[in-house]
């Protein structure tokens, strides 16, 4: 195949992944009680415009698939169905093998056909089999529309407007009659929705003529009444004669795309109606718009058109409905809202990577002109400020391009859940808020897994069985409730349960058992629940196809520590549990505080710090051996002598103006931090220390400064976490 | 043993008759080597940022044109007399597998070429010998080749 068939190809498949964003959203809402039929409209286009796609692609299996299941989705658009909660779920289902569908084409893998059989053979107990039009459609799906939209570059379906009609070349017609009984009678009157979704009659009649020779009439029919004029738009009314040995359902596919939108008659008599053979009187345009009678609204450049009356169509979907076709397509896919384009992340990345040579460029260069003890209202210092100033502005919009809102990892969710459920027989109900909180990429696309590991234990173990809750009067369906926030410069992911929340008890005699925790360990509840992160820990008394190995948690709390981020257990007995994430908002540069102590220069993320303090050397208070604490407004915070911890130096006595930073590593918890001296707060890019070298206990990175050295930027909850010094902490340090 | 180390240095950085070209330095009094594949550059001493927990032979990080870089020092990693860092110092940057790390050497002193028979595995010897692959007699001295891999430290290492 050639690259730029490779390039359509790719860019069909970003384009099936909104479509099957916007298709799963549309299902969600029909399943959460939406009995809109705008909302089924923008589920079967979705489905329809990959059916679309896949076809012009030869994608065999998601066609026929992607058909099955829009004709289901069209029997409920037209009334036939209406969708209860199994057809609901069916409907999702199907949306998941869709999904992998896609994937498998895209990636030329083989896709379950067994499964995707099934799913077919489900949905087509919904449609009956007498319904002439889809069971005929349904046996050959062969499509003729895509054929032709390749050759004129311009995709059924696809909303956008048309392109300048080439002159009218239809193939020479025979007009003489055929045989009576090879003779299929074909009555079609576009509706303004055919125009607005930019679909080209005169394509469609091309096709047709490739049948067999052709008989086309062009009548006008102005509308009678408003309610007419509104859903007819122009009243232009072809009536074809085909001499054909083709079936009626031949025909039929040649409309696929435009069923729905028009009236269509296919019949092998001759209908009551037949049209006359004039040539049509001009001026069967009407634009949709304007509520004026035909011969009001009459264009003039359509004045002269009886010579050719078969272009009419073109202006009239072309230039009227233009406006219209837009906000049509803004209502479908609400992504194409606003313009967008597609870059490369590669090409986004090496723009990050930029940004953060610049910002540490920008740093040096102020270090050399504080050197340089230039006057700090000179040119040159007020061209610095400037320069600083953009650098910030530059480097927040490239990470803004990096933002993503995390709807479509929750939407990745959703399907997990439906499967973990079903998987061990709970009914699930998932609720997400805050979808649209935006969070880096990269981030994104690395959350997915331990997310999942998340969902899929709170669905397991989480979440009670059916007759448990039941027992303990709680509604049968469970509820895991995903939500994504923005708080303080950070970005929580919130995974909850309203199960009966840890067993503290079990989960300390497994560890006790499996060795993790000594059996005398006197361990909190938070402790406890820390547990589970511990590697090798399982919860599940029976191990279950779901979870249950023991690998898990340990793995996701890895994950999220890799990405910089925090994860935390609140559990209430009876009510059920929740897991924080807290992640850092950007991954490239942060906001530090540059401190040095035992002459070392190290870096504190700003969002850590509560407070800073100079100390005198009576404000610290022995309480245990090495142990001091400070007191602050009445309050007594424990006080971690940050060389030590990090090795650099012994215990020292205090010295007058040591400097102690508060940080507050848990909600009403303030930690003291001692350090020699802060020099500045600036941004500083963040360079990875884990993929060189290996994670470093209370390290979270390397940063390079103005001077060209690196300085450390420090995690302090993990510092603190270390410095506790209890059982668990040891453990853990020995487990990762 | 001689004919793993064959077929592992046919394999790489071949001169025309067969030899392999080392970059040898010195440490305290001694000779080692390592093979040239795998030295991507070779750096003056700068100064390092500790790391905290880091085992006492990582010396810390440096700054390797906007990477960070792990700089090890063979002295203490082989077991030799520890010496404070000087400006005369050298950091070989070698590439191991998927890792990039420097060896803070005292001096490189030259490009050698042997060809495989020249090389001796190492006699049996203590746990440090670990860290040498094979020797060979150059001109009545004696040069030690190193194993990349065992030098640097393992992820346990590491942690621990």
């Amino acid at each position: 195949m050639s690259d730029p068939m490779q390039e359509i190809m790719a860019s069909f498949f970003v384009e099936c992944e909104e479509l099957h964003e916007a298709l799963v959203d549309a299902l969600q809402s029909m399943a959460d009680g939406d009995s809109d039929v705008e909302t089924i409209n923008v589920a079967f286009r979705a489905v329809h415009s990959i059916k679309g796609g896949a076809g012009a692609f030869g994608l065999d299996a998601l066609v026929d698939f992607s058909h099955q299941f829009e004709t289901v989705m069209d029997a409920c658009r037209s009334g036939d169905l209406t969708p209860d909660d199994k057809l609901n779920s069916l409907f999702l289902r199907c949306a998941d093998m869709l999904f992998d569908l896609i994937r498998c084409s895209r990636d030329g893998e083989e896709a379950d056909t067994a499964t995707s059989q099934g799913l077919i053979d489900e949905l087509a107990t919904y449609v009956s089999h007498d319904d002439a039009e889809n069971g005929a459609a349904e046996e050959e799906i062969d499509f003729q529309p895509m054929t032709l939209s390749l050759d004129d570059l311009a995709p059924p379906a696809d909303g956008d407007a048309l392109p300048d009609l080439p002159p009218l070349d239809l193939p020479p017609l025979d007009l003489e009659p055929a045989a009576a009984d090879d003779t299929l009678y074909v009555e079609f009157r576009p509706d303004r929705e055919l125009y607005e979704s930019g679909n080209e009659p005169l394509f469609l009649l091309k096709t047709l003529a490739d049948l067999g020779p052709c008989d086309i009439h062009l009548e006008h029919r102005p509308p009678t009444g408003y309610d007419d004029l509104k859903k007819l738009g122009g009243g232009l009314h072809w009536t074809v004669k085909i001499s054909t040995e083709s079936p009626p359902s031949a025909v039929h596919e040649i409309f696929e795309f435009a069923e729905g939108l028009c009236l269509l008659n296919v019949s092998t008599s001759a209908p009551e109606t037949a049209a006359s053979d004039r040539p049509i009187a001009p001026a069967p345009v009407v634009e949709p718009e304007t509520a004026a009678p035909p011969a009001v609204a009459e264009p003039p450049t359509l004045t002269n058109a009886p010579d050719t009356p078969k272009e009419q169509p073109a202006p009239a979907a072309a230039t009227p409905p233009a406006k219209k076709t837009e906000t049509g397509a803004a209502k479908t896919t609400a992504t194409k809202a606003t313009p967008t384009v597609r870059v490369d992340l590669e090409r986004i990345e090496r723009l990050v990577n930029l940004v953060g040579e610049l910002v540490i460029n920008q740093a040096m260069l102020s270090q050399s002109i504080t050197q340089e003890n230039i006057a700090p209202n000179s040119p040159v210092s007020t061209g610095l400020d400037e320069f600083m100033q953009l650098t910030r502005n530059i480097q927040e919009s490239v990470m803004m391009i990096r933002a993503q809102p995390v709807k479509s990892l929750f939407q990745r969710m959703s399907r997990i859940v439906r499967e973990a459920s079903a998987a061990v027989n709970k009914t699930v109900k998932l609720t997400t808020e805050g979808d649209t909180t935006e969070i880096d990429k990269t981030a994104i696309e690395r959350l997915a897994d331990p997310l999942t590991h998340m969902i899929r234990n709170a669905v397991d173990h989480g979440l009670e069985s059916t007759e448990t809750r039941l027992q303990n009067g709680k509604p049968k369906q469970g509820e895991i409730r995903l939500s994504a926030a923005h708080r303080s410069g950070r970005v929580v992911i919130e995974v909850s349960d309203d199960g009966a929340g840890i067993n503290r008890e079990k989960v300390r005699s497994i560890a006790v058992s499996k060795g993790l925790i000594p059996e005398d360990a006197n361990l909190s509840d938070t402790e406890i629940d820390q547990l589970l992160f511990l590697p090798g820990f399982s919860t599940a008394t029976e191990v279950s196809a779901l979870s249950g190995r023991g690998v898990g948690m340990d793995v996701v709390k890895t994950q999220i520590t890799s990405l910089g981020g925090r994860v935390t257990i609140e559990s209430n007995p009876g009510v059920g549990t929740t897991f924080a994430i807290s992640l850092p908002l950007t991954l490239a540069v942060l906001d530090g505080m540059v401190i040095t102590v035992a002459s070392e220069t190290l870096v504190i993320p700003l969002n850590a710090i509560v407070e800073t303090l100079s100390l005198s050397s009576e404000d610290l208070r022995q309480v245990g051996p090495g142990q001091k604490v400070l007191s602050v407004r009445d309050q007594f915070v424990p006080v971690l002598d940050l060389g030590v911890e990090l090795g650099y130096r012994a215990q020292a006595p205090l010295k007058d103006g040591t400097i102690a930073l508060l940080i507050s590593p848990e909600e009403g918890q303030l930690v003291a931090l001692l350090v020699d001296t802060i020099v500045d707060q600036r941004q500083v890019v963040i360079k990875g220390l884990q993929e060189s070298y290996g994670r470093v206990p209370g390290v979270a990175a390397a940063t390079i400064l103005g001077d060209g050295q690196i300085a450390l930027i420090l995690d302090p909850n993990d510092l603190v976490q270390n410095a506790a010094g209890d059982e668990l902490s040891k453990l853990q340090r020995k487990a990762s | 043993m001689t004919s793993q180390i064959e077929r592992e240095i046919g394999s790489q950085g071949e001169t025309g008759s067969g030899h392999t070209e080392y970059l040898s330095f010195r440490i305290g009094d001694s000779e080692y080597s390592v093979e040239i594949m795998s030295v991507r550059e070779i750096r003056g001493w700068t100064r390092t940022t500790s790391l905290p927990h880091a085992p006492h032979f990582v010396r810390g990080v440096i700054n390797l044109r906007g990477t960070v870089l792990p700089v090890v020092d063979l002295a203490l990693r082989l077991g030799l007399d520890a010496s404070e860092p000087e400006d005369r110092n050298v950091i070989i940057v070698v590439d191991v597998g998927s890792r990039v790390m420097g060896l803070r050497v005292d001096a490189v002193s030259d490009i050698l070429s042997f060809s495989p028979d020249q090389l001796q595995p190492p006699p049996e010897m203590t746990s440090k010998s670990r860290f040498v692959r094979a020797l060979t007699i150059l001109d009545d001295r004696m040069v030690r080749l190193l194993d990349l891999e065992a030098v640097l430290p393992s992820n346990e290492e590491i942690a621990a």
